[in-house]
C-alpha cells in the first residue's frame, strides 16, 4: 500500500502525489503520497526524522519538493500549525488572535463569538491577557492550533499538535481537531503516538522517507500478512524472536503466510504497523 | 458543568502493594513540598522494589518532577521523609540511581563513545579511554551527539544511564519522539533491567506506555489520587460509544445538548482472539459501524437521545485508561 490509487484522486481535494524532496545528498521523502479529504481527519505518523515535518511543509506550501505534485488551496485558504512556534511569544494570547484575524481580514461577531468558545472550551479564556511566551506548553499549542483555524481554513495541516503535550491538553487539541473536521475542514495532522492516528479516518506510516503503510486503519490492518500470536515472554527460538516485539507486559510475535501460529490474536493499528516496520527492518538484514 | 463521580472509580485502590522494608529501593512517606504559598506535592507515599515498573502519571503541574527531584535529593522536602536505598538521599546513593532526564543528558559536542566514557568515569572513579559501545550503536560511536538523529541518541541516553548497573532508573518521558516499534524495543530493554532485579520509577504522557508498568501511581493537585496497574485503576467501569455514519452530525448534536464527545475513529483497539464478537452490543440504533464518539461519564439513554433520529448506534464498552486518569484527575 502506498497512498490513493490513481482512480480515487477526483475525490480527494488536497494532498500530495508521489512526492520526493532532497537536502544536498540526503532524500528526506521518497515518492510519499498521501490524500486529505474534506470533513476528515488525516494522520502521518512516524519516528523522529520519519519525514514527517518535511511533507507537512510540503502540503502546506512552505515548501517546495523535488518532486512529484502538491494539491492545496490558495494560500488564504489554509491554517498551518508549524512544528514548533505557531504563536508570537510577545504578543499576549488576545493579540495573537487579534493580530491573525487582521491578516486575514476576518472581522465580524459570529467570528469573535467562534474564538471566545474555543477559548473558553480549551481553558485559554482566563489566559487572554497573559503573554504566549509565558504559557505552557501545552497552552501555546492550543492558542496555536485556534490560530490556526481562524479563518475557517479548507485544508488544516497541524505539525505534532500534541507532542509533549500533558494529557488534559492533549484532550483539549483533540476537541479543537475534530471541531475542524466536523465543520467541514481537510484535516492534515502528524503525530508519533498511534492512538492517536487511530482516531484519523486515513493514516500514512512514515519510516526514514518512505511509506510504511496508508490507509483507513482497517485497510492497514487488513493488509498484515501471516498471523500475530501473543506469547507470555521473549521467544526463545532465534528466529521467532526476531519478529518478536513487547507489549503492555507481554509479546507479540508475527508469523508470516504459511507459517502456524497458535493463538492468533485480531491485530490493531499498532500491531499492523510493527508488522510493517518488522518486515522492512528484515528485508533489510536479508538484502 | 455537573460534577461526574464515578463510585468504582473513587473506590480504586490508593495503597501500594506490600513491599518487605528491607528491599524497598526508593521510599517516599508522607512527603510535601511548598514553594512559598504554592502546594507542589502534598502527602505522596510511594515506594519502589526490585523488579518494578512504577510509571507515575499526572497532568502539567501534578508534582511528578518535583518529587523525582526530591527523591534524588536534589530539591529539600517540606515534610515528610525520602529515603534512597534506606538512606536520606546523598551522592554515595545517587551514584546507585540511573536518571535519564528529558532533555536525555547527553553532551552534545561529545561523541556517544566519548560521553559513555565520561559518565564512567563519574560513576567509578577511573577514567579509561577505551570504552564498550553497544553493538547497535557501535556504527555511530565516533559521531557527536547533535549530528546524530534523536532515536540514536536516545539509545545512547539508555546505555549510558545503564551503564553502571544502576539498582534505581528514573526515567522521565523515555520514549517521546520514536517510533512504534523503537519504542517497543526500548520498552524491551526497560522491563529487561527490571526483571535483572533494578526498580524503575517512569514519568508519562503517554496512556500506551503507562500500560507497560507494573504498577501505576496517579498525582493530581500534589496528591495520590489513585494507584495500582492499569487493570485495577479502570476496573469495571465502562462507557458510552457512539457510532455514526455522519460522525460531524452526532457530534454536533451531542455539544448541542451539553455532551463532551471524544473522536475515536473507525477501529478500537482490542486484543481479543480472531473471530470474537465485537464488544459492543448495540444498546441503541443500528449494528455498530462507522466512526466512533466516546461520550465519558454519560448513561446510553441521555447519548441515545441527545442523537435523537441520527442513524447511529450507541453501546457501552470498556473504559480506556485515559478516560479513568480525567475522571480522577477532574475529581483530584
Amino acid at each position: 500500500m502506498t497512498g490513493p490509487a490513481a482512480g480515487d484522486w477526483p475525490a480527494i481535494p488536497w494532498g500530495a502525489e508521489a512526492v520526493s524532496v532532497s537536502f544536498g545528498g540526503l532524500r528526506a521523502l521518497d515518492q510519499v503520497s498521501v490524500g486529505v479529504r474534506s470533513g476528515q481527519v488525516t494522520a502521518v505518523v512516524g519516528g523522529d526524522g520519519a519525514g514527517k515535518t518535511t511533507l507537512l511543509r510540503c502540503v502546506a506550501g512552505a515548501l517546495a519538493p523535488t518532486g512529484g505534485a502538491v494539491r492545496r488551496p490558495e494560500a488564504q485558504r489554509i491554517g498551518y500549525l508549524p512544528p514548533s512556534a505557531g504563536v508570537y511569544d510577545d504578543l499576549s494570547v488576545a493579540e495573537n488572535l487579534q493580530f491573525r484575524s487582521a491578516v486575514f481580514g476576518i472581522t465580524g461577531a459570529a467570528a469573535g463569538r467562534q474564538v471566545g468558545e474555543y477559548l473558553e472550551r480549551t481553558g485559554l479564556a482566563a489566559a487572554r491577557d497573559r503573554l504566549a511566551g509565558q504559557l505552557s506548553g501545552g497552552m501555546r499549542r492550543k492558542l496555536g492550533v485556534i490560530a490556526a483555524m481562524l479563518p475557517e481554513p479548507e485544508l488544516l495541516v497541524l505539525d505534532e499538535p500534541t507532542t509533549g503535550v500533558d494529557p488534559v491538553s492533549r484532550a483539549d487539541l483533540w476537541w479543537l481537531i475534530a471541531r475542524a473536521a466536523a465543520g467541514g475542514a481537510a484535516v492534515l495532522m502528524s503525530t508519533t503516538y498511534l492512538d492517536e492516528a487511530a482516531r484519523a479516518a486515513h493514516v500514512l506510516v512514515l519510516d526514514a522517507g518512505r511509506t510504511l503503510a496508508a490507509g483507513t486503519p482497517a485497510e492497514i490492518v487488513a493488509s498484515v500478512p501471516g498471523t500475530i500470536a501473543v506469547v507470555p515472554g521473549r521467544p526463545d527460538d532465534t528466529e521467532e524472536r526476531r519478529r518478536a516485539w513487547r507489549r503492555a507486559g507481554t509479546w507479540r510475535v508475527w508469523h508470516p503466510p504459511g507459517v502456524p501460529a497458535s493463538e492468533p490474536v485480531r491485530p490493531d493499528l499498532q500491531d499492523a504497523v510493527c508488522v510493517a516496520a518488522l518486515r522492512a527492518e528484515l528485508a533489510g538484514a536479508d538484502a | 458543568m455537573p460534577e461526574i463521580v464515578d463510585p468504582e472509580i473513587a473506590d480504586a485502590e490508593i495503597a501500594g502493594p506490600e513491599i518487605a522494608d528491607a528491599e524497598i529501593l526508593a521510599e517516599c512517606a508522607s512527603v510535601s513540598r511548598v514553594f512559598g504559598r504554592f502546594t507542589a506535592v502534598d502527602g505522596v507515599d510511594l515506594a519502589v522494589g526490585p523488579g518494578e515498573v512504577v510509571g507515575l502519571l499526572g497532568a502539567n503541574g501534578a508534582g511528578k518532577t518535583t518529587l523525582i527531584r526530591m527523591l534524588l535529593g536534589l530539591l529539600p522536602v517540606s515534610g515528610g521523609s525520602v529515603r534512597l536505598f534506606g538512606q536520606l538521599p546523598s551522592r554515595a546513593s545517587r551514584r546507585r540511581v540511573g536518571y535519564l532526564p528529558q532533555g536525555l543528558g547527553l553532551y552534545d559536542d561529545l561523541t556517544i563513545a566519548e560521553n559513555l566514557a565520561f559518565s564512567r568515569a563519574v560513576f567509578t572513579g577511573t577514567a579509561s579511554a577505551s570504552t564498550d559501545v553497544p553493538d547497535s550503536l557501535r556504527r555511530y560511536a565516533a559521531i557527536a551527539v547533535r549530528d546524530l538523529p534523536l532515536g540514536v541518541a536516545r539509545r545512547a541516553a539508555f546505555a549510558q544511564v545503564l551503564a553502571h548497573a544502576p539498582e534505581l532508573l528514573l526515567l522521565d518521558e523515555p520514549t517521546s519522539g520514536v517510533d512504534p516499534l523503537a519504542r517497543a524495543r526500548l520498552w524491551e530493554t526497560i522491563s529487561q533491567t527490571a526483571a535483572d532485579g533494578a526498580g524503575v520509577i517512569v514519568t508519562t504522557h503517554s496512556m500506551e506506555e503507562a500500560e507497560e508498568c507494573t504498577r501505576l501511581v496517579v498525582l493530581a493537585g500534589g496528591r495520590v489520587v489513585a494507584a495500582g496497574t492499569a487493570a485495577q485503576i479502570v476496573g469495571p467501569a465502562r462507557t458510552t460509544v457512539v457510532r455514526a455514519a455522519n460522525w460531524a452530525a452526532a457530534l454536533r448534536r451531542l455539544e448541542a445538548a451539553g455532551l463532551r464527545a471524544v473522536l475515536a475513529g473507525t477501529e478500537l483497539a482490542g486484543t481479543e482472539p480472531a473471530g470474537a464478537e465485537p464488544a459492543g452490543t448495540p444498546l441503541a440504533g443500528t449494528e455498530p459501524a462507522g466512526t466512533a464518539l466516546r461520550v465519558p461519564g454519560r448513561p446510553a439513554a441521555e447519548v441515545a437521545a441527545a442523537l435523537g433520529d441520527l442513524p447511529a448506534s450507541v453501546t457501552t464498552e470498556p473504559a480506556t485508561l485515559e478516560e479513568c486518569f480525567f475522571k480522577l484527575v477532574a475529581g483530584g
